[in-house]
């Protein structure tokens, strides 16, 4: 039978755990029984409230990124001049100084952007503000940048910034924000985007990518707003409309015309239908379901209304994200516990649920990256494809092997294992439960980590803790959890 | 930050070869079902004095857009120089080729040149397809799914061995189709054959089974038992969406669970020797050289699928694009000599392509915009050696707004490679019968 398609919200006595579970689950990245109870206890009006209105939770404890902004700085005038003095005397020395110079710079700044990644990531863990870390995760992969071509940490971490400040207010905000953005400008070249030389990138990707989807421009459109686009470029770390290489002329773009520049651009962009229902794709394939491979006519009608809602909400995200939170259709069987987790929900929500000690960033931001996610790294402007495109025969297994090393904080080596002591008691995780036997211990630990697929697995664990004669001790607890968590159903949130 | 030392790949996945050997065997019952080998019958093309029996298609995608103009180098159009002129290849550095007029190789090319030199090799020229699109995505998705629409999700690996698994009565080895790499490409994404996909040769293994004794049997038992419970009723959810509701992904994580712990047993068993030759550094070298090694192994494996990035040169094109065409050409050549080494190189067919080329024009920033056709390269024995049909014209009349006019199909090529070499039907799988590019010699045909 095809799942509910309405946006009405459930009833208010349907919120229940398993509601709450994956309520946490997708406007966060999951939490712990005591987070869980605790949503379901305010009920789902101030539950939804509560994740979305994320601004009311305090979070100055969270620490602030430490960052060199002038790794990548292009030179001050002084320094040129010397330069060029040297350059007089010995043209081979100095072209070689400046090579080394700039080596030992790059050098410098991918080592900052790993630690910045970290950051990120140890945030993400922390935050008493998940959606806020989840919005600016959509919003990363979605105008994508990467620093493979940008090469410069101090500018991603600008715009991640940017991201996480408008991460709940207004797509059309970001969409102004991102023809301003110098790592998107350097990132699609859009600094050598001059009158006499146009340079597509950016204006194609606009409305490819980031407001339309492909069919709903012409190549004409994309021309005229490459030169709309003329002069967006940055100086010193800052946006700077560079007026002498603005085209001022008349454009003529998505059947409106006038001598638009960036701003006016994304504008006209804005007035087109379409892009509200671009908008609602991405966040409907970010928080209900994938939908990759072949829409279905329930996701399509859905989305269809969240276009609608974003639309009459002139763009605002937080009542579009509130009636969706609520909708019968987000709650509907099909829906809860079908969708992939990201490396990003199964690193940070495993961080987060398990309750195990705080592990090595590095050592977490590394797998990740291996599961096909690396921080300030999508694989191209289209972001990550996500879906199915997570999972395949090895990242299965990075991802059981992830989880192990949460648990146990155990890393295999060449020749055994690292010395890191299993320092790890989940005895809490149970400790509220009044009876303890194998089937209330599975039960418990089966709806907080496996939700809406617990049912499936209880005779499995059920008959892994009652094969171990020592009782429900904290090895073995941890030996449930080393197996739930390499469950293809742990992969699903 | 902790001084603990990272996790390296080959930590985390954490295999030393001693660790092999104690995989747990897979039940009898599976290992016989999924991994016999596959020559199932008298189709195979055998018994052609000098044609192997089981034929290999290696794919080489080179992402990003690769400059067609600056690799297969047309020196004596004048346009050619008028449109780059701070980036063009100077005519004295270009290679040339033999038999070929006015059209020659970027000076990086060098091994390609010399596989051409030795019959190892065919460049076809100005190959896309009508009305280009000027989208990586887009345009690579064009060519994954063969399908100028851009396809719904399947690809035309896939969708030749979905044709495979219904002429075998569904039952093909789940290493059909190996994809080195860490995301399954689309193009080897079928409707009912999914692709084994990997990055490093390192893989596959839970270590969590070295941590308690008694969970090894109780992972084996689930990991193995492949799509169970209310997700094997799959009938109401289907494995991709419908108009009834969404795709059914935990019975899809289930399949990848066992596909993963077969996998595992074999494909680990492989990779582990060494090369018989010296492979260059480089990603797509090593990506070859585990390629090699697989098909020393006698995997069952019809296609492998690797890649290559970074053609997307849009700035500073010229030393980037030289760097890129150097490690391109290497790889393939040092995987052609150990190949030859192993004794198994007239079964392995190369296809290395790109989603467009590049426009004619140099941008302002010393780089070049996404344009339209590019030449495509074919590697083998079974090849007609050369330079095949004619460089697209760079006359300004000629050109489609700025862009170079394709003059052969790219689904014409698949057609024969499909044809002429897997004896897949080619009209089947690309839902149109194409005629085929005659790249293939017609004397390993019949």
């Amino acid at each position: 039978m095809a799942p509910s398609t309405s946006l009405r919200p459930i009833a208010p006595k349907a919120f229940g755990y398993a509601q709450a579970q994956h309520l946490l689950a997708r406007a966060g990245f999951g939490g712990t029984p005591a987070q869980i109870l605790a949503l379901q206890n305010m009920g789902l009006d101030k539950a939804v409230d509560h994740l979305v209105d994320y601004q009311a939770i305090d979070d100055h404890d969270l620490p602030e990124p430490k960052a060199d902004p002038d790794i990548m700085r292009p030179e001050s005038m002084e320094d040129r001049l010397a330069e060029r003095n040297a350059k007089r005397e010995d043209e081979a020395a100095y072209r070689e100084k400046k090579r080394a110079e700039f080596l030992r710079r790059q050098g410098l700044d991918r080592l900052q952007m790993r630690d910045l990644a970290e950051w990120w990531l140890a945030r993400m863990i922390a935050t008493p503000r998940p959606l806020e870390e989840k919005l600016t995760l959509l919003w990363h992969g979605h105008f994508a940048s990467n620093h493979r071509v940008v090469h410069d940490s101090y500018l991603l971490l600008r715009q991640n910034q940017m991201f996480r400040k408008l991460a709940n207010g207004s797509f059309a905000d970001l969409a102004y924000a991102i023809v301003r953005d110098p790592a998107m400008i350097k990132f699609l070249n859009n600094d050598s985007n001059v009158a006499r030389h146009p340079n597509e990138n950016l204006a194609r990707e606009l409305m490819e990518l980031f407001t339309l989807g492909v069919g709903h421009y012409t190549e004409q459109d994309i021309k005229e707003g490459a030169r709309a686009l003329t002069g967006n470029s940055f100086d010193d770390n800052e946006f700077r409309f560079r007026a002498p290489i603005h085209d001022g002329g008349v454009k003529t773009i998505l059947g409106q015309f006038g001598p638009y520049d960036g701003e006016q651009f994304v504008r006209v962009i804005l007035q087109n239908r379409q892009c509200p229902v671009w908008v609602a794709t991405k966040l409907y394939k970010h928080f209900v379901g994938d939908i990759d491979l072949k829409p279905d006519a329930s996701a399509e009608s859905v989305v269809a209304q969240l276009a609608e809602a974003l639309w009459g909400a002139q763009y605002e995200l937080k009542p579009t994200l509130k009636t969706l939170f609520k909708s019968q259709h987000f709650y509907e069987p099909a829906i809860m516990g079908n969708q992939i987790k990201s490396p990003a929900q199964i690193v940070v929500g495993s961080a987060r649920v398990l309750g195990a000690p705080q592990r090595d960033v590095r050592t977490l931001h590394d797998a990740m990256a291996m599961m096909g996610q690396r921080l300030f790294d999508p694989p191209s402007v289209a972001g990550w494809y996500g879906g199915r495109g997570w999972i395949n025969t090895s990242t299965l297994f990075v991802r059981q092997n992830l989880c192990a090393y949460i648990l146990t904080g155990k890393l295999p080596l060449e020749d055994g294992w690292s010395a890191q002591k299993l320092d790890f008691d989940p005895m809490f995780l149970i400790a509220d439960l009044p009876t303890k036997s194998p089937e209330a211990v599975a039960d418990h630990l089966l709806a907080t980590l496996l939700g809406t697929h617990a049912p499936d697995r209880r005779d499995d664990l059920v008959r892994f803790l009652k094969g171990r004669s020592a009782g429900i001790t904290r090895d073995v607890l941890v030996g449930a959890l080393l197996l739930i968590t390499a469950l293809p159903e742990y992969q699903l949130c | 930050m902790s001084n603990q030392p990272a996790f390296t790949r080959r930590q985390f996945l954490g295999t030393s070869l001693a660790m092999i050997s104690t995989a747990a065997a897979v039940p009898i019952f599976l290992d016989d079902s999924a991994w016999a080998m596959a020559d199932p019958d008298g189709r195979a093309p055998g018994n052609i004095p000098g044609t192997p029996d089981q034929r290999i298609l290696v794919v080489v995608q080179l992402t990003g857009g690769n400059d067609g103009l600056n690799t297969v180098v047309p020196f004596g159009m004048p346009e050619y120089y008028n449109s780059r002129p701070r980036m063009a290849i100077e005519e004295k550095q270009v290679l040339r080729i033999a038999g070929a007029d006015g059209v020659g190789l970027n000076p990086e090319l060098a091994p390609l040149k010399s596989m051409l030199d030795d019959g190892m090799a065919s460049i076809i020229q100005g190959v896309g397809y009508p009305n280009p699109n000027r989208s990586h995505f887009s345009s690579m998705d064009i060519w994954h799914t063969a399908d100028t629409n851009g396809g719904r999700g399947l690809g035309w690996l896939g969708r030749a061995m979905d044709e495979e698994l219904a002429t075998h009565d569904g039952k093909i080895p789940a290493t059909s189709c190996v994809c080195v790499g860490g995301e399954a490409p689309l193009a080897a994404a079928g409707m009912l054959y999914k692709p084994i996909s990997f990055e490093r040769s390192n893989l596959f293994r839970w270590v969590g089974r070295d941590l308690h004794p008694a969970l090894g049997a109780e992972y084996d038992r689930i990991n193995r038992a492949g799509v169970v419970g209310p997700a094997a009723e799959a009938a109401a959810r289907p494995l991709i969406s419908s108009a009834n509701g969404p795709a059914n992904q935990a019975a899809f994580v289930m399949r990848t669970a066992l596909d993963a712990q077969l996998a595992s047993d074999r494909i680990r068993g492989a990779l582990a020797g060494d090369p018989l030759t010296a492979f260059p550094d480089s990603p797509l070298a090593n990506q070859l050289k585990m390629v090699a090694k697989m098909i020393k192994a006698e995997l069952p494996t019809r296609v492998y699928y690797v890649s290559m990035g970074s053609f997307d040169t849009h700035a500073n094109q010229p030393n980037n694009h030289g760097r890129l065409l150097g490690q391109f050409s290497a790889a393939v050549q040092a995987f052609y000599a150990e190949l030859k080494a192993m004794g198994q190189r007239s079964r392995v067919l190369t296809l290395a392509f790109s989603e467009f080329g590049r426009r004619v024009e140099q941008n302002a920033s010393n780089g070049t915009d996404h344009g339209t056709a590019g030449p495509v390269f074919m590697f083998g024995d079974m090849i007609r050696p050369g330079l095949l049909g004619e460089h697209p014209s760079l006359k300004a009349d000629r050109l489609d707004k700025g862009d170079l006019v394709f003059n052969a199909d790219f689904r014409s090529i698949y057609a024969d490679v499909l044809d002429g070499w897997m004896k897949i039907n080619s009209a089947k799988v690309l839902g149109q019968a194409f005629p085929r590019a005659q790249v293939l010699k017609t004397k390993a045909r019949v």
